[in-house]
C-alpha cells in the first residue's frame, strides 16, 4: 500500500520534501489571505482554487523531462519576445502600464512567461559551451537578457524587468562569470544608475525612491504606505495581535494588504515568532532547491535549478525588504503568499521544473 | 568527417564536439552556488535583524502609533443648564435642531463641491442664493479636512427624511442633531439673561488662557452676555467623550469606552418674569430702564432696559445686516441701561446727602434753612438756580426732601466739600461695582479732586461741588448703583448686593474661583455706610415718605390711593446746561436734549419689601413721568394676585377697620 503510494509519487515526478514545503507555504497563504481580505470568503475561495491550479501546473511541469525544456527554450524565448513587441504595439492599457495581452479568451502577461523562459534560455545557451563561461558568450548572453528586458521596461514595468534580468544574470554568474567581470559590471552599473535616473525614469518611479529615502517627509501621500506598513509590522511585537485581529489591515490603514503588503499583515498578526516560522519555511524550500541543483546531472539542469532558486530568494528579499522599509516600494508580491494567481502559478511552475530536474535524473541513469 | 571520434556508431556524428569535464563543471557550480547561498544567508539575517528591530526593539513606539491610528477620542458636549425665573418659568431652554454638516475630506471627488451643493439645494429646497453657495464652497475648500462644516440648519422633519433617503448621493454630508439655546421670552429679558452664540477666536483665546479648552472640545456656543456669560462655567457642565475605533477613512468601527458628559447645572434667577414683562410693557417706546429689587437681600425681580432686542438672533447666527442695524440704531439697544448707562442721579440722592450731612454734623433734623430762588457761593455772582423759580421759603431737612429743594442741598454740598461727598457716596456704592452678577457693568463717575485733575488737568473749585449736591455736575451713576444706594439707606447702612441668581451666595464665589484662579474671593463687606446714629437713615427715609405722603410731596399725585404706604424720591436730570439768563422750556428744545426723568421708590414704608428705580431718557420731570411707572411697578409686585407680598398688612388694615 505504502509502496504503491510511493510509486504513484514517482510516476508523478514529485520531489516530496519540496512538495511539503510548497504546500506549507500555500496553506500559510490561505490562512493569511482570509485575514488580509477582511474575512472575505469569496476571495479566499478563489485563492484556494488558484492554489489547486498552481499545484496542477507544478505537477505538469514536473512531469516534463528537463531535456524538453532545454530543447524548446529558444523557441519559447523567441515567442515571448514577439509577444512583448505585440504588447507594446497593441497592448491592453491597464493601471497605467501596458502589460496585458488580450487574446480574446485569456489576458496574460508575456513577461510572466519570461520569468521561467529567460533562465531556461540562458541555461540552454551555456549548456552548449565549456564552463567557466568565456567573455564573449557572457556578452552574448547579457544581450539576450537585456533585449526582452528593455521591452518590459518600456511597458513600463520596472519591477518585473528587474526580476527577469536578475534571473538571467544569476545563470551567467552560476556559469562561472569571471569575478573581475562581475566587479567591473557592478562598477558600470554604478556609473549608469545616475544616467538612468535623469533620463529614463518616470516621475512616479522617482517618487518611490524619494519616499523610500524619507517616508516621513510625506506621511499622508507617497510615504503613507510604507509608514503604515512599518506600523503594522512593529505593532505585531513578539507574538502578534492574533489571527484576524490585526488592526492596521482590518481597519484598512494598510494599503494593498492582501497583495504586495501581505507580509505586513502576517507580521502584525503573528509577530516576530511568525516571521521566524515563515522565514524557516522559506529557508527549507530554498535549501531543498539548492540541494537539488547541486545534485543535478548536467550543466543545463544545474544552472536552471540554481538560478530559479536564487530568483525565488530574490523575490522574498525584495518584497520583505520593501514592506519593512529596507528597499524602495516596487510592485513585487511576496512569493507563494500574496493574493493573485499569476505569481503563484509561475512560481509553482518553477518548482515543477526543479522537481523535474530532481526526479528525472534516476530514469536517465538506466 | 573522416575522423571518427564517435565511439558509439548508433549515435549520429556531432558537428561540433565539446570537450567538457563534468566533474569540474559541477565543482565550479557548487562553488558558485555556495557563495551565492552565503550571500543569501547574509541578506536573510539582514532582513530578520530589521524585523527584530521593528517588532521587538521599537515595539512600544509602533504599538502606540498603531493605537493612535485606530483609536479616536470623540468629545461629547454637555447639555447646557437651563435657566428659570424665581417661580420656575423657563427662561432659557435647549431645543433640538437638525443640521446638515459636511466633512470636506469625505466629499465625493467625482463631483465638484459646487454642483453637490446645488443638488442639495434642489433636493431639500434650501434657501441658498448664489452668494451663500460661493461662501460655502470657500469654507469647504479652505477649512480643515476633517472639521465638519454646517451646510444647512433648522431642517424640518420632511427635509431630514428626504435627505436620509438620498444620502448615498452626498458622500461626506450627514444630518447632525444638536441642542440649540432658545429664549422663549425673546427680547423681554435680554439685558439680564444675555445669550449664547458661536465660540469665536476671542473666546478661544480666553478659554486657552483659563485652561478650559479641553472642556469645550465639543461645545459650539458660549455665553456672550448677561447671566449666560457670568455663570458660563456652572451652566456649561463637563465634557464627556467616546473612545472609538475608526478605520482609515474615519468611519467608526466600534465604541471602546464611553464617558457621558456631566450636564450643566440649572440656574434659578431672582427675576419674576411676569413683573419683568410688566416693566418692559411700562417702558413701551421710551428709552430707559427699570429695576425692582427686594431691599432686604438684593434679589432683582425686574431688570428692564429699553429698547431691547431678540437674543435668539445671536444664537442662530446674526446676519451682519441685522447686527449693523442694532449697532447703528440711535436708540442703542445693545447698551444695558440698568448697569451700563451712566446718568446724572439728580435729586434722587438728596436723602443720601442728608445722611452725610447729619453724620458730619453739618445739619440736624431741626436745622432751619431759607430756600430762595437761587444759591450763590460767598463772593460769587454765579446763580445756582432752584427748580422753583420763586423758591420755597423756610424749611427743615424733611421738607427739603419732600419738595426737593435745590438750594438746601447746594448749601449742604458746599459745606461738606467734595472729599466728604466722595467718601460717603462711595460708601453708598457710587462709582464702584455694585456686585451684580453681570460683566456688563460700568462704574459711571463719582467725581473727586483727583478725578478732575486726571481727566481735565484742572483744579477742583467750590463751584464744582455745588451742583453735586443735587446729583448733577460731574456726577453720573448707573441705575443699579442708584438702587443699591437706596437699599443701603433702607437697610440702615447694611451692604446690599443686587443680584440675579437666586443662590448667588454659593454661585458667585464658585464662578470667581474658576475665572480668577490666582485670586482669593473676598466676600462683600457686611456694612457699607458707618454712621454714629442709625437714626440718620430714618431722617432720609422719612423725607422720602413725605415725598409721597406729604402735602407738598413731589410724588403725591402719582401715588394717590395706594393700598400700601410708599416712600420715594424724584429726580429730573438736565442734559444740557441752561444759560444764566434762561429758563428750561421742554417744548423748545430737541427731544434728545430733554431732561431725564428718575424716580426711586420703596414700599411698604415700615417693612420695605420692594425697591424700584426708574430712569426715562428725555422724558421730562421725574415726578410727572417716572413716578407713575414706579408706582405701577410696586402695585404689580406687591399686589400680584399670584404672589401677594403685603397680605398680612391688608389683614391688619381690615382688623383695624373692624
Amino acid at each position: 500500500m505504502i509502496n504503491r503510494l510511493i510509486n504513484t509519487f514517482k510516476n508523478l515526478h514529485v520531489d516530496v520534501p519540496l512538495l511539503i514545503g510548497v504546500i506549507a507555504l500555500m496553506c500559510t497563504s490561505i490562512v493569511v489571505q482570509y485575514s488580509a481580505t477582511n474575512e472575505n470568503v469569496d476571495m479566499t475561495m478563489s485563492q484556494i482554487i488558484r492554489t489547486f491550479v498552481a499545484l496542477a501546473a507544478m505537477l505538469v511541469m514536473a512531469a516534463v523531462s528537463p531535456k524538453f525544456y532545454a530543447r524548446w527554450a529558444y523557441a519559447g524565448y523567441a515567442f515571448c519576445t514577439v509577444l512583448l513587441i505585440l504588447v507594446l504595439i497593441i497592448g491592453h492599457v491597464g493601471k497605467g502600464a501596458e502589460r496585458w495581452l488580450d487574446l480574446g479568451i485569456v489576458r496574460f502577461q508575456p513577461a510572466e512567461f519570461l520569468k521561467l523562459i529567460m533562465p531556461m534560455t540562458i541555461a540552454a545557451f551555456f549548456a552548449k559551451r565549456v564552463l567557466p563561461a568565456k567573455f564573449i558568450p557572457c556578452i552574448i548572453a547579457f544581450g539576450m537578457i537585456m533585449f526582452p528586458v528593455a521591452l518590459i521596461v518600456l511597458q513600463p514595468d520596472l519591477g518585473t524587468a528587474v526580476l527577469i534580468a536578475v534571473s538571467g544574470c544569476f545563470i551567467i554568474y552560476l556559469a562561472g562569470l569571471n569575478w573581475y567581470l562581475i566587479l567591473s559590471g557592478a562598477l558600470l552599473f554604478a556609473l549608469y544608475a545616475p544616467i538612468h535616473w535623469f533620463f529614463f525614469m518616470y516621475d512616479y518611479q522617482k517618487q518611490r525612491i524619494f519616499t523610500f529615502l524619507n517616508p516621513e517627509s510625506d506621511p499622508l501621500h507617497s510615504g503613507y504606505n510604507i509608514i503604515q506598513s512599518k506600523i503594522a509590522i512593529g505593532s505585531g511585537g513578539m507574538v502578534g495581535k492574533g489571527w484576524l485581529h490585526g488592526t492596521q489591515s482590518h481597519l484598512q490603514f494598510l494599503p494593498e494588504s492582501h497583495t504586495d503588503f501581505i507580509f505586513a499583515v502576517f507580521c502584525e498578526e503573528f509577530g516576530f515568532a511568525g516571521v521566524l516560522f515563515l522565514m524557516s519555511l522559506y529557508a527549507a524550500v530554498i535549501a531543498r532547491c539548492a540541494y537539488i541543483s547541486m545534485h543535478a546531472q548536467n550543466t543545463f539542469e544545474r544552472l536552471l535549478s540554481g538560478a530559479l532558486t536564487l530568483t525565488f530568494f530574490f523575490y522574498i528579499f525584495v518584497n520583505v525588504g520593501m514592506v519593512s522599509g529596507l528597499l524602495p516600494v516596487v510592485g513585487v508580491p511576496l512569493p507563494m503568499i500574496s493574493y493573485g494567481g499569476t505569481s503563484m502559478i509561475t512560481l509553482s511552475a518553477a518548482f515543477g521544473i526543479i522537481m523535474a530536474i530532481s526526479t528525472h535524473r534516476k530514469k536517465q541513469q538506466y | 568527417m573522416t575522423f571518427n571520434f564517435n565511439q558509439d556508431p548508433s549515435r549520429p556524428l556531432q558537428q561540433r564536439v565539446i570537450f567538457r569535464d563534468n566533474i569540474a563543471e559541477a565543482n565550479l557550480f557548487k562553488g558558485r552556488i555556495l557563495i551565492a547561498l552565503s550571500v543569501v544567508i547574509l541578506m536573510t539575517v539582514a532582513l530578520i535583524y530589521n524585523l527584530y528591530d521593528l517588532q521587538i526593539v521599537r515595539y512600544e513606539s509602533f504599538a502606540s502609533r498603531s493605537n493612535s491610528n485606530r483609536i479616536k477620542i470623540i468629545p461629547i458636549a454637555p447639555p447646557r443648564g437651563l435657566i428659570y425665573d424665581r417661580y420656575g418659568n423657563l427662561l432659557a431652554e435647549n431645543q433640538p435642531l437638525y443640521e446638515i454638516e459636511v466633512i470636506p475630506e469625505d466629499i465625493d471627488r467625482g463631483k465638484t463641491v459646487r454642483n453637490t451643493l446645488i443638488e442639495l439645494k434642489a433636493l431639500l429646497d434650501l434657501p441658498f442664493e448664489e452668494k451663500d453657495i460661493d461662501l460655502l464652497v470657500d469654507k469647504i475648500r479652505l477649512g480643515k479636512k476633517f472639521k465638519p462644516i454646517v451646510v444647512a440648519t433648522k431642517l424640518t422633519e420632511e427635509q431630514i427624511a428626504t435627505f436620509s433617503v438620498n444620502q448615498y448621493d452626498f458622500s461626506g454630508f450627514y444630518v447632525q442633531p444638536k441642542l440649540k439655546r432658545f429664549y422663549p421670552f425673546g427680547s423681554t429679558l435680554t439685558h439680564a439673561l444675555g445669550y449664547v452664540a458661536r465660540i469665536n477666536q476671542k473666546d478661544v483665546e480666553q478659554l486657552e488662557r483659563l485652561n478650559k479648552t479641553k472642556n469645550y472640545a465639543a461645545t459650539q456656543d458660549i455665553g456672550k452676555q448677561g447671566v449666560e456669560k457670568y455663570y458660563e462655567d456652572i451652566l456649561h457642565g463637563t465634557v464627556g467623550y467616546k473612545k472609538v475605533e475608526v478605520d482609515s477613512t474615519g468611519r467608526v468601527a466600534r465604541t471602546i469606552e464611553f464617558a457621558p458628559p456631566t450636564p450643566g447645572k440649572d440656574i434659578y434667577l431672582t427675576i419674576d418674569i411676569n413683573l419683568q414683562k410688566k416693566a418692559q410693557e411700562l417702558l413701551g417706546e421710551t428709552k430707559g430702564a427699570i429695576v425692582l429689587l427686594d431691599p432686604n437681600n438684593g434679589e432683582i425681580l425686574a431688570f428692564a432696559s429699553n429698547p431691547s432686542y431678540d437674543p435668539n438672533m445671536f444664537v442662530r447666527g446674526i446676519l451682519s445686516s441685522e447686527y449693523n442695524e442694532l449697532l447703528n440704531n440711535p436708540d442703542r439697544p445693545l447698551i444695558n441701561r440698568v448697569s451700563q448707562g451712566g446718568y446724572a442721579p439728580a435729586s434722587t440722592i438728596k436723602p443720601l446727602m442728608t445722611v452725610m450731612g447729619l453724620n458730619e454734623g453739618l445739619i440736624t433734623p431741626k436745622t432751619q434753612f431759607f430756600g430762595g430762588p437761587y444759591y450763590s457761593l460767598p463772593g460769587s455772582k454765579h446763580k445756582f438756580r432752584d427748580w422753583r423759580r420763586w423758591g420755597h421759603g423756610w424749611m427743615d431737612v424733611y421738607r427739603a426732601i419732600e419738595i426737593s429743594c435745590d438750594t438746601f442741598f447746594y448749601d449742604l454740598a458746599f459745606k461738606a466739600g467734595i472729599d466728604n461727598i466722595n467718601k460717603y457716596m462711595g460708601q453708598f456704592g457710587f462709582g464702584r461695582h455694585s456686585g451684580i452678577d453681570l460683566y456688563e457693568e460700568s462704574l459711571a463717575n463719582l467725581p473727586s479732586k483727583q478725578w478732575k485733575q486726571g481727566r481735565f488737568k484742572q483744579v477742583w473749585v467750590p463751584g464744582d461741588t455745588v451742583p453735586i449736591g443735587i446729583g448733577q455736575g460731574y456726577w453720573s451713576t448707573t441705575l443699579i448703583q442708584l438702587v443699591k444706594a437706596h437699599a443701603i439707606l433702607i437697610q440702615h447702612g447694611r451692604n446690599i448686593i443686587p443680584h440675579l441668581a437666586l443662590n448667588y451666595a454659593e454661585m458667585a464665589p464658585l464662578e470667581f474661583a474658576i475665572n480668577n484662579p490666582r485670586q482669593k474671593y473676598v466676600p462683600p463687606k457686611e456694612t457699607a455706610v458707618e454712621v454714629t446714629n442709625k437714626g440718620y437713615f430714618d431722617v432720609g427715609m422719612k423725607g422720602m415718605y413725605l415725598v409721597i405722603n406729604g402735602p407738598e410731596g413731589t410724588g403725591r399725585r402719582a401715588f394717590a390711593g395706594t393700598k400700601y404706604k410708599a416712600a420715594g424720591k424724584s429726580g429730573t436730570a438736565q442734559i444740557i446746561t441752561i444759560k444764566q439768563d434762561q429758563h428750561y422750556n421742554a417744548s423748545a428744545i430737541a427731544k434728545e436734549h430733554r431732561d431725564n426723568a428718575l424716580f426711586v421708590a420703596f414700599a411698604p414704608y415700615e417693612t420695605p419689601k420692594a425697591l424700584v428705580g426708574v430712569i426715562l431718557e428725555n422724558a421730562g420731570g421725574g415726578s410727572k413721568f417716572a413716578a407713575p411707572i414706579a408706582r405701577k411697578m410696586l402695585d404689580a409686585y406687591l399686589l400680584d394676585p399670584a404672589h401677594p407680598q403685603i397680605e398680612i398688612q391688608d389683614k391688619k388694615a381690615e382688623k383695624t377697620k373692624k
